[in-house]
């Protein structure tokens, strides 16, 4: 189990930028699409919210992946308080 | 120092705890569901589905705030204590609460309406940012360690509970008003109501004392000086927090807006059932589904909190598109179609010129009534060109009323949603405070769980709507969202999270 901790927490400090990147070309997609003036004010908030929330926990879930990585959550079954 | 308190004294910390938190939670949950007419109220008629959506992006700020709130006032309950800070959270959101309900509209004061509810909102995200975390510390802080999850998962209750009151004043306050009139102003009465009941909380929570852990440690001087740095800067236990909130609130704050928001949003806007019908339906299915907070709440006090919360969210993950699925397919016009027609009334067309062309726009609404009393609007526009031409437009159903076996489908569908958020919910204020040390508890619990339920839930119907407008989604699509945040809750909580409680919560 802990040999799996180790290896997810690589996954997870790439899934963070991957997912940073995913949204970032969604937003740049969606600006994009719209028509009128208004529209694009309202999809430009509307994305800028979501990028703006989900950037520091995209870091945070790296963060989470390098502990992991580095054998941080190995052996919690003992004792889960610090 | 908590096991010996009495069974009676606990039920009335509890009692005190969740009405105060009850009542936050009613205050916070008037806003979404009447996000529609909020939208009408703030934004220029024209705005259509963007008035929606921005309303529910306002909606949605009061969520992201949560976290802040969770650093200010977690903070503070941890300096000052319990007591007073969820006293001070109480009165912050009634009184948004009732100044929302006092902003004039749109056509009145133009831009500011919006800006000043979005301010309101804030406040009031901030306020319950402080709240749950003390609540449910003060309730677990008194509680025998055994029992710890019977007792807080009253506190669980009351989010549920507190959906449950925004949605029978809202449905009461509209009946006896009428559909008019309570889109025209009385969709401020819940809002103003808000005064009267937080009140009536202050009055009850003036009353009660400090919690005992916080008490002691306070009378031995090891108060933290610095709870953000002591719960933040210090890696093991800032660890536990990127834990609590990756492998279980993440997961579970969508299981539950998926169950108790999305749901009623989706068979009010997507099936475009009659404003009732969705909050009936709603209602049941809480009204079945709330005993079960506190046994599953219970249960985890003898199994562990872990499988069962992660239990809760593998059937989210499973069922979700099934349950919305037969939602779409008992809502088409196909299904109405098979039922014996009893009654077709036309209303007068309405004739509304285009702006800036010779065009204008026809619209007739006829009403079809069935013979098991199911029934539906059906809206006809189309546009008549000044040669008296005819360009039909789709035709669109709306204020959909069930026949009362598809009603009752329904709620037991919705009922089991809400059973896998008791599944999710009901533990997991024990599994949050048995996680971190008492003198920084409220802080570092408060903000995994905001995080958890304030951003990833509180922005589910914002982001499941946004994805299902996009072009070739379909309305299915706004599930993928929940989905995928609860299948990595799911892995990250069955590797990483252990199952053991941890009794000894008075370090």
């Amino acid at each position: 189990m802990n040999a799996l901790k180790k290896f997810l927490g690589l996954v997870w400090m790439i899934l963070g930028p991957v997912a940073m990147t995913f949204l970032f070309i969604q937003a740049i997609d969606k600006v994009s699409l719209a028509h009128t003036e208004v529209e694009r004010t309202n999809t430009l908030l509307q994305w800028a919210i979501i990028l703006f929330i989900f950037f520091p926990i995209s870091l945070g879930l790296m963060i989470f992946g390098f502990y992991a990585w580095k054998g941080e959550y190995e052996n919690l079954e003992n004792s889960q308080k610090v | 120092m908590n096991e010996t308190l009495p069974q009676h004294n606990i039920f009335k910390v509890i009692g005190a705890s969740s009405l105060g938190t009850l009542i936050e939670w009613y205050d916070f949950y008037i806003f979404g569901s009447l996000a529609v007419i909020i939208g009408h109220q703030l934004f220029p008629e024209d705005a259509g589905a963007s008035a929606l959506i921005n309303t529910l992006a306002i909606f949605a700020a009061g969520f992201i705030v949560r976290p802040f709130g969770a650093l200010v006032f977690g903070r503070l309950g941890d300096l000052i204590g319990r007591k007073y800070t969820f006293l001070l959270t109480l009165v912050l959101m009634g009184g948004s609460t009732f100044l929302i309900g006092l902003i004039p509209s749109y056509k009145t004061i133009g831009y500011a309406a919006p800006i000043l509810v979005l301010i309101l909102r804030l406040i009031q995200g901030l306020a319950l940012g402080g709240e749950y975390g003390g609540a449910a510390t003060y309730v677990a802080e008194h509680a025998p360690k055994n029992r710890r999850g019977f007792f807080t998962s009253w506190i669980q209750t009351t989010a549920t509970l507190g959906l449950f009151l925004s949605l029978g004043i809202i449905v009461i306050t509209k009946n006896i008003l009428g559909a008019e009139t309570f889109g025209d102003w009385g969709w401020r009465i819940p809002f103003l109501l808000s005064i009267v009941l937080v009140g009536v909380s202050i009055y009850i929570r003036m009353k009660m004392h400090e919690s005992p852990l916080f008490s002691k440690l306070k009378s031995e001087g090891k108060v933290s000086k610095n709870p953000l740095k002591e719960s933040f800067n210090n890696k093991a236990n800032f660890k536990m927090v990127l834990l609590a909130l990756f492998g279980a609130t993440m997961g579970q704050g969508v299981i539950w807006y998926t169950g108790q928001f999305y749901a009623q949003s989706f068979l009010e806007n997507t099936c475009k059932l009659d404003f009732n019908d969705s909050r009936y339906i709603l209602l049941w299915g809480i009204a079945f589904a709330t005993p079960f907070f506190v046994v599953f709440g219970a249960w985890s006090d003898k199994v562990g909190r872990k499988w069962i919360m992660l239990t809760g969210m593998l059937l989210g993950i499973i069922f979700y598109r099934p349950i919305y699925q037969t939602f779409l397919n008992d809502t088409s016009e196909e299904k109405f179609a098979k039922n014996d027609l009893v009654s077709k009334l036309q209303g007068s067309a309405i004739l509304t010129p285009i702006p800036n062309t010779n065009d204008t726009l026809r619209i007739v609404e006829t009403k079809f009534s069935f013979k098991d009393g199911s029934g539906y609007t059906k809206v006809t526009t189309d546009t008549v060109s000044l040669s008296k031409v005819f360009l039909h437009g789709n035709d669109v159903l709306k204020s959909k009323i069930l026949p009362q076996s598809i009603f009752w489908k329904f709620v037991g569908l919705v009922f089991f949603q809400i059973l896998l958020v008791t599944m999710v919910y009901g533990p997991i204020a024990a599994f949050l405070v048995e996680l971190f040390p008492t003198k920084i508890r409220y802080t570092s619990m408060s903000l995994p769980y905001h995080i958890g339920n304030g951003v990833f839930g509180g922005l589910v119907p914002f982001i499941a709507t946004l994805i299902a407008s996009f072009s070739g989604s379909t309305p299915l699509s706004g599930l993928w969202y929940p989905i995928g945040i609860a299948a990595l809750s799911l892995v990250i909580g069955t590797v990483y999270l252990s199952n053991k409680r941890d009794e000894n919560i008075n370090d």
